[in-house]
């Protein structure tokens, strides 16, 4: 795997998450992304970052689009030096929330996404990494 | 800050969503529609999200509320104009929409929303001339 750009944004308030919802938008119209990959990829995206805002009072976003086998992909990754997630297992599951949400969100952007990685230390923070490949399903 | 129209259309409410859903733009949309509905009695809500090109589980959420709080005050809400790519991404990302219609534009919408509230009885009379 290469990457072959690389952008960091950093998420503090929520013009930030616009910012970064058109950034993201227009690396993967770059790539050549359909416009239900795109769709979904977004949303998986707005998902993770409003997590981040809203938990973690902001972190990092990054914005690569990367090539694996010849096919290129995008991929975020969402940092923050937030409290961290007690319960990986009981995060993942859908309306689980230890806020006022729905509990989709992390659940929701693994369904969206075609890869993704969930790394957290209570008292450190949380990471979060998604991929979607350019014809991903 | 923005704020998100609300338009009377006869006995319905219209609101045409073409920006960004953020915190406070969302409440400040929740209130203004519960004040608009209990002063003009509307017995529906159509929201056109023809605009619209993601929908998360906040703005869910947020059409999850106007649809509960609508129906308190005996309204019934109709999602119009939904974007392929988006209901997609909606029944992958697990999002329902209890309690919300859904139809594929304004005319239509307003054809079901006249079906679901149905028609009052003009008099109290009316309802006894079958018994006669």
């Amino acid at each position: 795997m290469m990457t072959l750009s690389k952008e960091t944004i950093s998420i503090q308030r929520e013009p930030d998450v616009v910012f970064f919802r058109n950034k993201a938008k227009e690396l993967a119209v770059k790539i050549g992304m359909g416009l239900v990959g795109q769709t979904k990829l977004i949303t998986a995206a707005s998902e993770l970052v409003r997590n981040m805002l809203r938990y973690a009072n902001g972190g990092e976003a990054i914005l690569e689009i990367i090539i694996r086998n010849n096919i290129k992909g995008i991929r975020l990754t969402f940092a923050d030096k937030g409290p961290g997630i007690k319960d990986l297992k009981e995060a993942m599951q859908d309306g689980f929330s230890t806020g006022k949400s729905l509990g989709l969100g992390l659940p929701g952007a693994k369904r969206l996404s075609n890869e993704f990685d969930l790394k957290s230390e209570v008292g450190k923070g949380t990471t979060v990494t998604i991929i979607r490949w350019k014809n991903g399903v | 800050m923005d704020k998100i129209p609300i338009l009377k259309m006869g006995e319905f409410l219209l609101v045409t969503i073409q920006v960004d859903l953020y915190d406070r733009l969302a409440l400040a949309l929740e209130s203004d529609l519960i004040m608009m509905l209990t002063k003009t009695e509307a017995r529906g809500v159509l929201i056109d999200i023809s605009a619209v090109s993601i929908v998360d589980s906040f703005m869910g959420r947020i059409l999850g509320n106007i649809a509960a709080m609508s129906k308190i005050l005996d309204a019934e809400t109709v999602v119009v104009g939904m974007q392929p790519a988006v209901a997609i991404t909606l029944v992958e990302l697990g999002l329902t929409l209890p309690g919300v219609y859904t139809a594929l534009d304004v005319e239509k919408g307003m054809d079901l929303l006249r079906s679901k509230i149905g028609d009052l009885p003009k008099d109290e009379e009316d309802l006894y001339d079958d018994f006669i």
